[in-house]
């Protein structure tokens, strides 16, 4: 009966609580939406990161990443290979050379990484594959009229992942092909230091340009085949540089890392937090950030609660004499204001948490295009210029505690005051 | 039998801040179950303080309140409350309904607080508002009710509790003259019937004239205590 006396004590001043409630519902929308705007760019910067740029292990000689040199390689991939893939958690596992080299073209030249990949073992490590484009399927998918808003240099192409071209095909990223001013089909030149210390090139056809958030990875990564880029390299056709594992359930990483590290004492086998420090480091900020958020948000509705239900208390001085005249023990009294505010709170919030929802779920399918304010900015960081919100339901939940605590906190100082009540002196007032 | 013993009570009110004021000057009563009692007396006099410390809402300087065996000033605050909720019926002057129960849950609610079951509570409280002539509104709230039906659902808030005594502080003050009459006629009834205990402070003529007993308090002391054993 004293929930239903609070809910019901809720609604005698209705303007009073609906402005209250909307404080808490617009104070609660703010706080989720901005989350899950950061959220949605980190969770989106970071499924691209893993799925087509680094996998959750890489595993190296062990000097290979300070210094890497086309000599450090792993003398048995294959084996590492199927190791990975036989430990739980595993999904698949693939290995790369990976050799700095310059790119040339008739316009420019560039220093780039390029990976000498298995073309379909690569698809089942890196989705890097469904982010190569032909002009035409890429004008469909910005939803662009105008297919030379994509770049000249796209135009008529018809990319793909390998196969398209015979000998030596290259598939390059778009942030690149506009630097060297080249487009499907056309000739590029690679030039290194072989593992015998000649200097080496070759002439590589370009058979897909691929497009993604992260333009810097875009404007420095290259892939061909291993079998064109071993003999170039004078490496035999057996040996990788590094060996990239994709996890089916990511939180086995750490365990994986030991296990390989176990197996392989001499080579350095290394996860995603180490190879992505940044991102690393953003996933664990945005929390955090959120969660101050969250509290700023909190604490200062608290103080308008705090404010409300003291004129609450104020108001029903003689009611609160009337009801510990009768019987009403004191802690009862106290758990009714308490009540009330939590459910006052609790109201607001749901309110917009649900707004904030439906509006989130909207706008993580439509998505926020930020791409007239902050394209480059955002794009040279590695995310997208469209932004996906999105918020898991531990941040709803955690949203929910936050609001009950406020509920508890804000209205203790009040409930004191009527515990403090005489019941004949409240019952004397006007 | 005495239900209540008062015995050379004192309150002095002493806020520490002015001069203190002595509200009650050592005043010896005894109540019997049944009584339909009225204590009058000007402004000022002591009335309503006489009836607050017999309440347990006010503690008295010295001297004692016995209740039905129990000695007031022995129970802690807690226990007091407790004592209150079974034992002590409340009719207030301004009727201090809950607004958002209806009259029904009014009823309810303090048998609520004692803890009864649902079905029990919700029988006693339609047959109590039925007594007091408001079967047909029971699930009026107190803000569509006039001043006379309000207090008639205070008394049968006041009787929910199944207490040993009621005490109503200037019950018809704020009530019209027929409301009024129809309110004394149900308690009169409720004291002849049932022999519920009222005790009532007042300054209304018509409450007295009911009375079985008038005590005229003046100056904190009692200064007359008759019985009129005729009505």
């Amino acid at each position: 009966m004293i929930p239903s006396l609070s809910w019901k004590n809720i609604w005698r001043n209705k303007v009073r609580s609906l402005i209250v409630m909307g404080a808490m519902a617009f104070g609660i929308f703010g706080g989720l939406f901005s989350t899950a705007i950061y959220t949605g760019m980190s969770d989106r910067r970071m499924k691209e990161a893993l799925t087509k740029e680094s996998s959750h292990i890489q595993i190296h000689d062990r000097h290979f990443m300070e210094n890497p040199e086309v000599g450090l390689t792993l003398a048995d991939p294959q084996g590492l290979v199927a190791f990975a893939e036989s430990l739980p958690g595993v999904k698949a596992a693939a290995s790369r050379l990976k050799i700095v080299t310059m790119i040339n073209s008739p316009a420019a030249s560039t220093g780039v990484t390029v990976s000498g990949i298995d073309p379909e073992r690569e698809k089942r490590v890196s989705e890097l594959y469904t982010a190569v484009y032909d002009s035409i399927t890429l004008a469909k998918r910005l939803k662009l009229t105008d297919s030379g808003v994509i770049g000249t240099y796209l135009r008529d192409s018809t990319g793909r992942w390998f196969g398209s071209v015979q000998r030596n095909p290259i598939v390059i990223g778009e942030k690149l092909a506009r630097k060297l001013k080249v487009k499907v089909n056309s000739r590029v030149v690679l030039t290194f230091q072989a593992a015998d210390g000649n200097l080496t090139g070759g002439s590589f056809r370009v058979c897909g340009i691929y497009r993604m958030d992260n333009k810097a990875f875009e404007e420095m990564n290259v892939f061909v085949q291993q079998a064109d880029l071993a003999p170039l390299a004078a490496l035999p056709a057996e040996v990788a540089h590094e060996v990239a594992v994709f996890m089916e359930i990511p939180d086995l990483t750490g365990k994986v890392i030991t296990t390989i590290a176990e197996r392989y004492p001499d080579l350095e086998v290394t996860g995603w937090k180490e190879l992505l420090p940044d991102l690393a480091m953003l996933n664990d900020q945005i929390v955090l950030l959120s969660m101050i958020m969250i509290i700023i948000i909190m604490a200062a509705l608290g103080f308008g609660i705090v404010n409300t239900m003291l004129m609450v208390v104020l108001e029903r001085v003689k009611e609160f004499g009337m009801l510990i005249a009768v019987g009403m023990s004191r802690k009862r009294v106290f758990y009714m204001i308490i009540l009330e505010s939590v459910l006052l709170c609790l109201t607001g919030a749901s309110a917009g948490m649900a707004v904030g929802a439906l509006f989130i779920g909207i706008f993580s399918r439509k998505g926020i295009d930020l791409s007239a304010y902050a394209q480059q900015g955002l794009e040279a960081m590695g995310f997208s210029a469209v932004m996906y919100p999105s918020l898991s339901w531990d941040f709803y939940l955690m949203v929910g505690a936050s609001v009950i605590i406020t509920g508890l906190l804000a209205s203790v100082y009040p409930a004191w005051k009527a515990l403090k009540l005489n019941p004949a002196d409240a019952l004397r007032t006007e | 039998m005495n239900i209540i013993e008062i015995n050379d009570l004192v309150k002095i009110y002493d806020d520490r801040k002015s001069v203190p004021v002595t509200a009650i000057n050592g005043i010896t009563l005894n109540f019997r179950e049944g009584e339909f009692t009225t204590i009058v007396g000007p402004s000022g006099s002591g009335k309503t303080t006489l009836l607050n410390i017999l309440g347990g809402l006010d503690e008295p300087t010295s001297g004692s309140i016995i209740i039905d065996g129990v000695d007031l000033n022995k129970l802690k605050p807690r226990e007091v409350i407790d004592f209150r909720m079974r034992n002590i019926g409340f009719v207030f002057q301004a009727y201090n309904l809950i607004p958002v129960l209806t009259a029904l849950e009014n009823v309810e609610f303090i048998m609520h607080l004692q803890g009864r079951p649902k079905a029990e509570r919700l029988e006693r409280a339609k047959d109590l508002l039925d007594q007091v002539g408001l079967g047909d509104r029971l699930n009026t709230r107190p803000g569509k009710l006039s001043g006379g039906q309000q207090q008639r659902v205070a008394v049968a808030r006041a009787l929910a509790s199944k207490p040993k005594f009621i005490l109503a502080d200037e019950p018809t003050a704020n009530l019209d003259s027929k409301s009024a009459e129809t309110l004394l006629d149900i308690m009169e009834k409720l004291n002849h019937d049932e022999k519920i205990t009222f005790i009532f402070s007042t300054h209304d003529a018509r409450v007295v004239a009911k009375a079985h007993r008038v005590i005229t308090v003046e100056d904190g002391y009692v200064k007359s205590d008759v019985d009129f054993p005729e009505h």
